[in-house]
C-alpha cells in the first residue's frame, strides 16, 4: 500500500503535472512536492508526488555498489 | 537513470551478497516492517541468499492487514446507506468483514468504486453532487498526507459531498508496542522507505537509542534491501545501534516538510485499533475539529453490528512477527488469494499472500539456504535479480 514508483515530470500546470510512468503519461498532484520541476523524477504514491528523487544520491549509491562488486572480484 | 532497473542488477547484487556473507558472524533477527519490503524479499529470493546467521521476520507494515474487522464492518455498513458512494483503494475490496466484504456489498447493490487516488474520489464527488462520496482512509504516514491534501482540495473547491472515514495508522509508535511486548526479539529493523520519505529518519531514533536496535531505512528494489541488510550487519558486528538511510535518493533525514505540514493541519492523533494488537493510544489519525464536516463517522449513523473474527485465522500473530503463515492451519488449504479468510492473504503486501505467491515449496523458509558462494540459489535464479 505504501507502494511508490519513480515517474518523470513532463509538464506542470498549477498544482498538477503530467508525469511519465513506464511509457504511460498520467496526471499527478504536486500538493506535497511544490518544489518539483519539469525533468525531475518524483516518487508517485496514489497519484501524488511524495518526494523528488535525488539523482546525485542515486549515482553515489550505485558507485558504492560497483566498488563493492569490484572488491568482490579481486577477493574472489 | 530510471531509478528501477539500475537497482536490480544481479552482478552488483552478488557483490553485496558476498560482502554480507564475509561480514556476518553474529546470529541476528531482522524485521522488515513494511509489506512492500516483504514482497521484494520474497519475489527476488533474498531470504535464500543471506547467510545462515541472518533470520528475517515480517512485521505489521501492511495497512490493509492491520485494519481491524470492526473498522472494516463500519466501511461495509456505510456502503449500505442509500445515496452513499464508497471510494477505496482496490486492496480493501476483498477483505472479509464479520459478515460481508465491500466486494459482496457491491454485488448486493452498494455503490463501491475502486479508485487509484483521492483525486479520482474528488472527481466522483464533483460529478455526483446529489450523492455522498466517502473515501476509505486506509494507510500509514505515506498515504495520510495525500488524504489530507484531498480534504484541503475539497475545501478550496467547495466540494461539500466528500467525506473521509479515517482509519490511518502511525508506524513508529506501533513498533514501540511490539518491542515492549517482548514477544519477538529483534536485532535490527528495516524501516519503511516510503513512510520515511514523509516522516524522515529521526522518528526511528528512539529505537536505536532506547532499545539499542540498529535501524536502516530501505528502498524497495533488491539492491536496496541487500544494502540495508549489509548496513545492519555492519552495525551489529561493530556493536553499534544507530539510524541510517540506505535509500538516500528517496529519503531525507528531515522527511517531506510540506507533507508533514498538511498532515498536521488536517489530522490529529487518536487511539487506533490494530488487528492482532488491539487498541493502542496515539497510533491513529482523526480529522481535526475544523475539518470535522469531512468526517464520515460524524456525518452518518453507522451501525456495523457485532464484530466476529474469522475462526482459525492467525493474521494477528503473523502481523506481530510471532508466527509465519506456515504455522496457520488454513494457509493454502482453506485460505487462498481466490478465497481469503484473513487480510494478510488479500493484500498484495500481506505476508500470507507473499508466502503463497513466492514461497514455493519452501514457503520462503530457511530450508532453501544456504547458497554456495558465487552461485545464486535456485529461487533467486528463478526470480532473476536483473
Amino acid at each position: 500500500m505504501c507502494l511508490a514508483i519513480p515517474a518523470l515530470i513532463k509538464s506542470i500546470e498549477g498544482k498538477e503535472a503530467d508525469a511519465e510512468i513506464g511509457g504511460v503519461t498520467r496526471r499527478i498532484s504536486l500538493w506535497l512536492t511544490p518544489e518539483a520541476k519539469v525533468g525531475d523524477y518524483v516518487l508517485i504514491h496514489t497519484g501524488y508526488a511524495i518526494n523528488v528523487l535525488d539523482k546525485e544520491e542515486a549515482e553515489e549509491t550505485l558507485k558504492l555498489f560497483e566498488e563493492i562488486a569490484q572488491f568482490d572480484e579481486v577477493e574472489g | 537513470m530510471k531509478y528501477i532497473s539500475e537497482f536490480r542488477c544481479s552482478e552488483l547484487a552478488e557483490g553485496l551478497i558476498h560482502q554480507i556473507h564475509r561480514k556476518s558472524k553474529t546470529p541476528a533477527r531482522f524485521m522488515e516492517f513494511c509489506g512492500g519490503h516483504t514482497v521484494t524479499i520474497f519475489k527476488f529470493g533474498i531470504r535464500q541468499v543471506l547467510p545462515k546467521t541472518i533470520e528475517m521476520v515480517s512485521g505489521p507494515g501492511c495497512p490493509v492487514c492491520v485494519t481491524a474487522t470492526a473498522d472494516l464492518d463500519k466501511a461495509i455498513a456505510l456502503a449500505q446507506i442509500p445515496n452513499v458512494i464508497i471510494t477505496t483503494f482496490g486492496d480493501m475490496l476483498k477483505v472479509p468483514g464479520s459478515r460481508s466484504s465491500l466486494q459482496k456489498a457491491k454485488a448486493d447493490g452498494a455503490d463501491v468504486r475502486m479508485v487509484y487516488s483521492t483525486m479520482d474520489a474528488l472527481k466522483i464527488a464533483e460529478d455526483n453532487p446529489s450523492k455522498s462520496v466517502v473515501f476509505l482512509g486506509i494507510g500509514f504516514e505515506t498515504t495520510a498526507p495525500t488524504i489530507a491534501a484531498s480534504v484541503l482540495q475539497a475545501e478550496v473547491q467547495g466540494i461539500k459531498n466528500y467525506y473521509v472515514l479515517s482509519m490511518h495508522k502511525l508506524c513508529p509508535p506501533i513498533i514501540r508496542t511490539i518491542l515492549d511486548s517482548g514477544e519477538v526479539k529483534l536485532h535490527g529493523l528495516i524501516c519503511p522507505g516510503h513512510v520515511s520519505a514523509i516522516i524522515g529518519s529521526h522518528p526511528w531514533d528512539f529505537i536505536a537509542q532506547n532499545y539499542h536496535i540498529p535501524c536502516v531505512v530501505s528502498g524497495f528494489e533488491p539492491l536496496d534491501i541487500l544494502q540495508c541488510v549489509d548496513m545492519l550487519v555492519t552495525q551489529i558486528e561493530n556493536g553499534e545501534s544507530k539510524v541510517e538511510i540506505a535509500y538516500k535518493r528517496g529519503v531525507r533525514p528531515e522527511g517531506n516538510q510540506q507533507a508533514l505540514k498538511l498532515m498536521d493541519k488536517v489530522f490529529e492523533t487518536c487511539p487506533a485499533h490494530w488487528r492482532g494488537i488491539g487498541e493502542i493510544a496515539a497510533t491513529g489519525l482523526k480529522l481535526r475539529k475544523q475539518y470535522q464536516r469531512f468526517d464520515a463517522e460524524l456525518a452518518f449513523e453507522i451501525e456495523p453490528g457485532p464484530t466476529c473474527e474469522p475462526n482459525g485465522c492467525i493474521c494477528g500473530e503473523v502481523l506481530r512477527g510471532v508466527k509465519t503463515p506456515l504455522d496457520c492451519h488454513l494457509f493454502r488449504k482453506v485460505c487462498t488469494p481466490q478465497s481469503p479468510v484473513g487480510p494478510c492473504m488479500v493484500s498484495s503486501e500481506g505476508s500470507c499472500s507473499a508466502y503463497y505467491l513466492y514461497g514455493g515449496d519452501f514457503g520462503g523458509q530457511d530450508s532453501a539456504r544456504p547458497r554456495q558462494r558465487g552461485k545464486a540459489s535456485s529461487r533467486a535464479d528463478k526470480a532473476k535479480l536483473c
